[in-house]
């Protein structure tokens, strides 16, 4: 059998290998542990991973160019289905990115809407990473709080937009609608009570042994490298950048509250699980300023022809019928322009991508989703790790297959 | 009143970004001052920079923007293509989004390709990062990126016809897709 030596440590570089000693096995794509339907086809010298290729592409859906098809108000309910875990990071993206084509401003309320449920959102994503990285390396107790805590915030993102997994609540222009009554009342509800669950979690895994030994000194990349293979998002800060798009180049305001960039440097397994279990406290932070921030006032920006009217001004006003008869039937025209708006998801660098030629469709909508990027680090973190060691390395990227695929 | 202000604001845009706007930014300049035969066009629109490279240079440029003092652009946030269509030459466009760690400044590159000659340097010995973003463009709009370590289908199958973003791939393809 002959191996290819492209991008293997020295100790590996064998070119011809009896079958004996080295064996090539494929993880996946049914494999619980690969977060949905990733394979891995794995080189393997006993239990040593001599090489790991990622092989993607099982739920490519054409997105991309079901984009080119659909007018920009229709995108939105596509990249819900991107990184299914954190839909409205997704849709913030993809709006900011047309209204910046269009010019639009936003209203002061929707912009604290938009913060406020995006940083639920994130919380959101992080349980699933725990529960299900927890569970990967074998601590199932945890999978079962974190769902019980992830759950009341679907709960209030149902009771916001009407959808749990994919709530389209973003629009262009604003929001779909302004938040229900109570809503604030039930934030504060969980906000009380969520600091408990995440020292709940703290105890189960921070000072876990078993934990300790599977993810110390597992999956490490230097800074340099993390950079070199663009690895964004808490990864990236879990090798000791303090990069984070919110503070770097800021959107929706998030320039004026106050919350503390987490890094580590250790930059394996452990110290990325660290910099998120910190994250979420730094997101109830937020979420607490944003709470102490809403106003009355209006989610939807003044632009007529863009932004759906209110149903009760369609039933008394003609113009605001014909506006939504043409919004609806024809969509509306976005300049020709092309922008690239990076958001701080809650796996990374989320960036979307947007080429007008003129016309209610994009010409060109690219997601720059971070599990694509993260994950192609996978094989030189993985370099001379144990088999049982990918599963906690891919859970540590916290990668999502709807985003890599698309 | 409302509506032409939306006209105002429109019309404000199309100003903008029609090409060569009034003032490069600092960075265009600085990179035309630096290297006045990479610079092809500046682009300043909705304020974002993009610089028109030609093919040739793009890897040095890529080089010199990722160490040189004042750019330190050594983060490749994204690499894709965009297909303008059959009817367009050039056909292809290449956009390269470059990012600093250090001073948090974004630029875009653009390489403009002919249809008949579908081939750019790879950037991965730059950045390697650039390793799966070229397979995809390569998967979807059959650019040919040279230099390449492994340059294969990454979302489609290896036995896929066609190039599934270029403008002319009909939305269904071509025929269903079997895995006979």
């Amino acid at each position: 059998m002959s191996v290819s030596t492209t991008n293997l440590p020295p100790q590996f570089e064998i070119v011809d290998q009896p079958l004996d000693t080295q064996m090539t096995i494929s993880m996946g794509p049914q494999h619980p542990s690969t977060h949905g339907v990733l394979r891995l086809e794995l080189v393997l010298d006993g239990e040593m991973v001599v090489r790991c290729t990622p092989d993607i592409g099982y739920l490519h859906t054409g997105m991309e160019k079901l984009f080119e098809y659909r007018k920009y108000q229709q995108g939105i309910v596509i990249t819900d289905r991107m990184d299914y875990l954190n839909p409205l990071g997704n849709n913030l993206a993809y709006v900011m990115a047309v209204e910046k084509l269009l010019q639009i401003e936003i209203p002061e309320r929707a912009q604290v809407i938009r913060v406020l449920t995006c940083e639920l959102q994130r919380i959101a994503s992080h349980l699933v990473w725990l529960g299900t990285h927890a569970l990967d390396i074998g601590a199932m107790t945890v999978f079962f709080y974190c769902f019980r805590e992830r759950e009341k915030i679907l709960n209030l993102i149902e009771a916001a937009s009407g959808g749990r997994l994919t709530p389209s609540y973003f629009r262009i222009g604003g929001l779909m609608m302004d938040l229900p009554a109570g809503f604030e009342r039930r934030v504060k509800q969980f906000l009380d009570e969520f600091p408990k669950a995440l020292a709940e979690f703290h105890k189960l895994l921070s000072g876990n042994r078993i934990f300790q030994k599977r993810t110390q000194n597992v999956g490490y990349i230097s800074a340099a490298d993390a950079i070199d293979w663009g690895l964004s998002g808490p990864s990236l800060r879990g090798s000791g950048i303090a990069l984070d798009i919110r503070r770097a180049n800021p959107y929706t305001g998030y320039e004026t509250y106050d919350f503390e960039i987490i890094t580590e440097t250790d930059g394996d397994v452990w110290a990325r699980y660290l910099v998120r279990m910190r994250e979420m406290s730094e997101s109830h932070k937020i979420v607490q300023q944003a709470l102490s921030r809403l106003r009355p006032g209006p989610v939807k920006a003044d632009a007529p022809k863009v932004v759906l009217p209110d149903r009760e001004a369609m039933k008394r006003h003609m113009d605001a019928l014909i506006h939504h008869f043409l919004i609806v039937a024809e969509g509306f025209d976005v300049p020709a322009g092309e922008v690239y708006q990076p958001i701080e998801a809650s796996k990374g660098e989320l960036g979307v991508y947007i080429k007008s030629t003129g016309g209610p469709k994009p010409a060109r909508v690219h997601f720059r989703g971070p599990s694509f990027v993260n994950l192609s680090a996978l094989p030189h973190m993985s370099r001379g790790a144990m088999v049982a060691d990918i599963v906690a390395i891919i859970g540590s990227l916290d990668i999502v297959l709807g985003e890599i695929d698309r | 009143m409302s509506e032409q202000k939306q006209e105002q604001s429109k019309s404000d845009s199309q100003s903008i970004s029609s090409e060569q706007g009034p003032a490069p930014s600092p960075l265009a300049a600085a990179l035309q001052h630096e290297h006045p035969e990479w610079v092809k066009q500046t682009i300043e629109a909705l304020g974002e920079t993009t610089i028109v490279v030609s093919r040739e240079d793009i890897v040095a440029a890529c080089g010199f923007l990722k160490t040189a003092e004042g750019f330190e652009f050594d983060f490749l946030a994204d690499l894709c293509g965009f297909d303008r269509g059959p009817e367009e030459e050039p056909r292809f466009e290449v956009n390269y989004h470059l990012f600093s760690t250090r001073n948090y400044r974004r630029l875009r590159l653009k390489v403009l390709l002919n249809e008949d000659d579908v081939r750019v340097p790879s950037v991965t010995g730059v950045w390697r990062t650039a390793n799966w973003h070229e397979r995809e463009t390569y998967d979807l709009f059959g650019v040919v990126f040279e230099g390449h370590p492994d340059l294969r289908r990454i979302l489609l199958p290896d036995d896929w016809q066609g190039h599934a973003l270029r403008k002319d791939f009909p939305l269904r393809g071509y025929e269903p897709y079997s895995l006979e």
